[in-house]
């Protein structure tokens, strides 16, 4: 179904390159914790990213302060490590500079929606042409255990060994108000629900929010349980499709239109079928922000797959565009001219 | 019958009002007509730092200052020989700056008991003996002014708004200013709307005639022209010349310019500046904050772009952890300091030098890199391309410090000949078969800039400690104390490559040197020159680059028996001089967030020559 061009760059007639999953692996072996959902995560990424046809010398990995900071030393494409919270930032200045690259986040649950905050939802507005995934684990793992801002409320942790007294984000709905783009949600370990969202989201133009539901599995084990498929997925994932309606749990549940108009989750028996939601990512993103809130938290059933997709202008060419009318208006900049523009006096 | 006219070799006139008044704009075509006469001329513009504090309070009051002579001057003058004092909170705030005997024109119509009073005066300053030894003009500007506008088809208040370019053709006629730059100034702004232009050419001519006509002002006053070389001039300010100085780099190295920044004062001005030159391919960016604004600039580093970020104190304390990774990354980024009065908010459109330890010192761990100052306001083009070459050749951010009084105050320059501009070789790195070495380094210690999308070149960089040569991360113990002194050893070896700290001692054997940074360059020119002149014998030494310091500067501090370092702050660049070269460097401090002024150190030096 997808439309992926497999001839990115090249000029006709040039053979195709034919990218493998080793061309995107780099020599550096992983060193996260054994069983961790980083390493699923990152092979399914590998094994992806030759579909594009994007060489991995125009890619790059821009990542930040946590166990997914890593990441970026594991793909052989260009990569930035930066400080924390600011891969958005540093993703943003390489992205201007060069549109014709290929320019991805990686980033977490701490990284992204606590000290990076601020970055991550400037540059959902902006609409950067970058592919954010932010890995949500729901702890902070590189510095051995914290609480994040999607730890739920009571957590026991090292910092809270009175449980934490924080309310947790909801990085969907966050994401969808500050006005992303493309938003979607997937799991570390399906890799073919990851593989269908990284594709929708290299094709989109502009910014892609990819929240990932990574497991820490010494931090924070079996946060995601619930809506594992082999366990329990088939029952509590709502698995989004576009313009189908949204039943889940083998049919049985479905996603409707309740008293007041707000969505809720009924069964589907006892439900006009004329009232279950039919999905449709596009438009506005009020549809979106109700799915994102169907559940409190990945421990009721929740919504996967792309939940908002619009076009806007992207920020990048829409600055190009800026130089380009310059140009043409004023014509190119001559320096000379522009130092003796004003009132200038001759001394003979 | 014309006045006599006397002549004078300098003057120093001060403009004041209300935020409202337009005094800048009094003060910016003054110094227009005054540059084309061909007088040399320093400027202090004095903003308050509201926007529009309640009228007619002291807290309020926006004041411009200029010198111009018909020698070289180097300040815009300690004291005013002339103020013009739209309103009484005007002259209260500003009273002070006028030389004993001066000048003061009033504006008579806004001296009201009310005016009077808001000012925080408790009697009308004009009849109590305030003004007592000073010459005073008490001119009707407002209702004049209204009167010359009568017939034209604009309100009251906009005819009282023109008094400004009433009390501008006053001062014209008093300094025998050229009318034709004004006047052709307001034909190019106010052209299209002819009301507007009516007036305002109304109330400038009022102002001339008033002074040439009426009894009040028995002379006029002419201050030839400077001697100049040969050459192509014109007045610029420091803001504008350094965003033309990163322009200038940026033609001169074929990099595109991308600057980020986030609105500050005094800083705003470039970016306000660079976002007008998009035909020149100048990105700008104004990012959500200072932080941002590094991180972005640092991405088009890595993207192979000429990339900036302007700030003034406050936002450097933000973007230090990302000008550390700069640093550790060794990717060219110029940061600008426009330095105002600190600490924290401090004073926001006052001056001061007081960042240079900051430059210095300011990121955690062993985080060395270069600084330049700019000296001049003109100077601050040649410090834009200077920051660039030295960043781009040794793949290092640079902090390059400017401050208020440099960015706000303009002087006379000799255009350059874009041909004699030093060219930037940015020298990105091109495969070669071999495997890619993202941290070797060439004769000068910098390594390779690897753009995204060249092929053959893929590697990966960060902020963690990194492998000399290959660039993998490493924690092993000799590797990290051989980069730590690797990225010293870079830095150091920059005093190779700039010019030996130049020394003027036309005695050949001064006792004393003083030694300067930044903007007290022109106030140490004036105040050395009137020791010269009662026989002192003392040298001086100007210092461009602060990290490192030019090859020669041991020698140079080392060779007299006194050194004094005059400078807006605590002694910051003394506690460099002294911890690097074991000399006993004296301060002169001065943090009132004003220039030093050319008098008071002139009396420092003969103190410490006494001592």
């Amino acid at each position: 179904m997808s439309d992926v061009v497999q001839n990115g760059g090249q000029a006709p007639g040039d053979a195709a390159p034919t990218l493998t999953k080793k061309d995107f692996t780099s020599d550096q072996e992983p060193r996260w914790c054994p069983g961790c959902g980083d390493y699923a995560i990152l092979s399914t990424v590998q094994a992806f990213m030759p579909e594009l046809g994007i060489e991995p010398h125009k890619t790059v990995f821009v990542s930040g302060i946590g166990c997914s900071g890593r990441f970026s030393y594991y793909m052989d494409t260009y990569g930035m490590h930066g400080i924390h919270g600011r891969a958005p930032a540093l993703a943003t200045g390489i992205a201007v500079a060069n549109p014709e690259l290929s320019v991805w986040v990686v980033t977490g649950d701490g990284d992204g929606l606590s000290l990076g905050g601020n970055h991550l939802i400037h540059a959902l507005r902006r609409n950067v042409d970058i592919k954010i995934l932010l890995f949500n684990n729901q702890i902070y793992g590189l510095t051995k255990g914290q609480y994040s801002p999607t730890s739920e409320e009571g957590k026991v942790t090292k910092s809270t060994p009175f449980g934490s007294v924080d309310h947790p984000f909801n990085p969907i709905a966050l994401a969808l108000g500050v006005e992303a783009t493309f938003v979607a949600r997937t799991l570390d370990n399906d890799r073919q629900h990851l593989t269908e969202v990284l594709r929708r989201a290299a094709q989109h133009k502009g910014t892609a929010f990819v929240e990932i539901y990574q497991n820490c599995n010494v931090f924070n084990d079996g946060a995601f349980d619930l809506l594992r498929e082999k366990s329990q997925g088939k029952h509590n994932q709502i698995r989004l499709e576009e313009g189908q309606p949204i039943v889940f749990d083998d049919g049985n549940r479905c996603v409707r239109i309740g008293d007041n108009g707000r969505y809720e989750i009924a069964a589907t028996a006892e439900t006009e079928p004329a009232s279950i939601v039919v999905h449709d990512p596009h438009g506005r993103p009020s549809l979106a922000f109700a799915l994102a809130h169907l559940s409190h938290g990945p421990d009721e059933p929740s919504a996967i797959g792309v939940f908002h997709e619009i076009e806007r202008p992207v920020y990048g060419q829409a600055i190009q565009h800026q130089l380009q009318a310059a140009t043409e208006r004023l014509g190119a900049g001559d320096l000379g001219a522009l130092l003796h523009s004003g009132d200038t006096w001759t001394v003979e | 019958m014309s006045k006599p006219v006397k002549e004078r070799e300098r003057i120093v006139v001060r403009f004041a009002g209300d935020s409202g008044d337009g005094m800048q704009l009094t003060g910016d075509r003054f110094t227009s007509a005054t540059a084309v006469l061909g007088n040399d001329l320093a400027t202090l513009p004095d903003f308050p730092a509201e926007i529009r504090a309640p009228a007619g309070t002291v807290h309020g009051v926006s004041a411009f200052q200029i010198q111009f002579a018909s020698s070289d001057i180097t300040t815009p003058g300690d004291h005013a020989d002339v103020l013009v004092a739209m309103n009484p909170a005007a002259l209260k705030a500003d009273l002070e700056t006028v030389a004993r005997g001066g000048v003061l024109v009033l504006n008579e119509d806004s001296f009201t008991q009310r005016n009077i009073e808001k000012a925080g005066y408790t009697a009308d300053p004009t009849q109590d003996g305030t003004l007592d030894g000073y010459q005073v003009y008490k001119v009707p500007m407002t209702s004049i002014t209204v009167r010359a506008t009568e017939d034209i088809g604009i309100g009251k208040k906009e005819a009282e708004r023109a008094k400004n370019l009433f009390a501008l053709g006053l001062v014209s006629w008093m300094f025998g200013r050229p009318t034709e730059t004004t006047l052709g100034w307001l034909e190019k702004k106010f052209g299209s709307r002819q009301e507007i232009f009516d007036a305002n050419v109304a109330a400038f001519k009022a102002g001339y005639h008033f002074g040439e006509t009426t009894e009040l002002f028995a002379e006029s006053y002419k201050v030839e022209a400077a001697p100049q070389a040969p050459g192509t001039y014109r007045n610029i300010d420091g803001a504008t010349a350094l965003a033309w100085g990163l322009i200038a780099a940026s033609q001169r190295s074929g990099l595109p310019l991308l600057y980020a920044s986030y609105p500050i004062t005094p800083a705003s001005e470039l970016l306000h500046e660079l976002s007008r030159h998009k035909n020149f391919g100048v990105v700008t960016i104004q990012a959500e904050d200072e932080i941002a604004a590094a991180n972005i600039a640092l991405g088009a580093a890595f993207s192979g772009q000429l990339a900036v970020t302007g700030t003034s104190g406050p936002g450097v304390d933000l973007k230090a952890e990302t000008v550390g990774l700069a640093v550790i990354m060794e990717l060219p980024m110029i940061i600008v300091d426009v330095q105002r009065a600190g600490p924290s908010t401090g004073m926001p459109t006052k001056t001061e030098q007081a960042d240079l330890l900051l430059a210095m010192y300011g990121r955690h761990g062993e985080s060395p890199l270069p600084i330049v100052a700019a000296s001049t306001s003109s100077e601050c083009f040649s410090a834009a391309i200077e920051a660039a070459r030295i960043a781009v050749r040794y793949r290092t951010p640079v902090i390059l410090l400017s401050d208020t009084f440099l960015a706000n105050s303009s002087e006379p320059w000799q255009i350059p000949d874009v041909e004699n501009l030093p060219e930037i070789d940015p020298a990105f790195a091109t495969p070669n078969g071999a495997d890619f070495l993202p941290y070797s380094r060439d004769d000068k210690l910098a390594r390779p800039w690897a753009v995204p999308g060249t092929p053959g070149l893929v590697h990966r960089i960060g902020g963690l400690e990194r492998q000399d040569g290959t660039g993998n991360i490493s924690y092993d113990a000799a590797n990290h104390e051989l980069m730590t002194r690797l990225r010293q050893a870079k830095v150091d070896g920059i005093a190779d490559d700039i010019p030996p700290l130049d020394v003027e001692d036309p005695s050949g054997g001064a006792d004393l040197l003083v030694l300067g940074w930044g903007s007290s360059l022109g106030t140490i020119t004036a105040s050395v020159a009137r020791a010269r002149a009662n026989g002192q014998k003392v040298a001086t030494a100007h210092l461009r680059h602060l990290n490192p310091f030019p090859a020669n500067t041991g020698e140079v501090v080392r060779k007299y028996p006194k050194v004094l370092i005059p400078e807006m702050n605590m002694g910051q660049l003394a506690a460099l001089i002294r911890a690097k070269f074991l000399v006993d460097a004296q301060s002169y401090t001065k943090v009132q967030g004003l220039p030093i002024f050319a008098e008071e150190l002139e009396r420092e030096i003969a103190r410490v020559l006494d001592e």
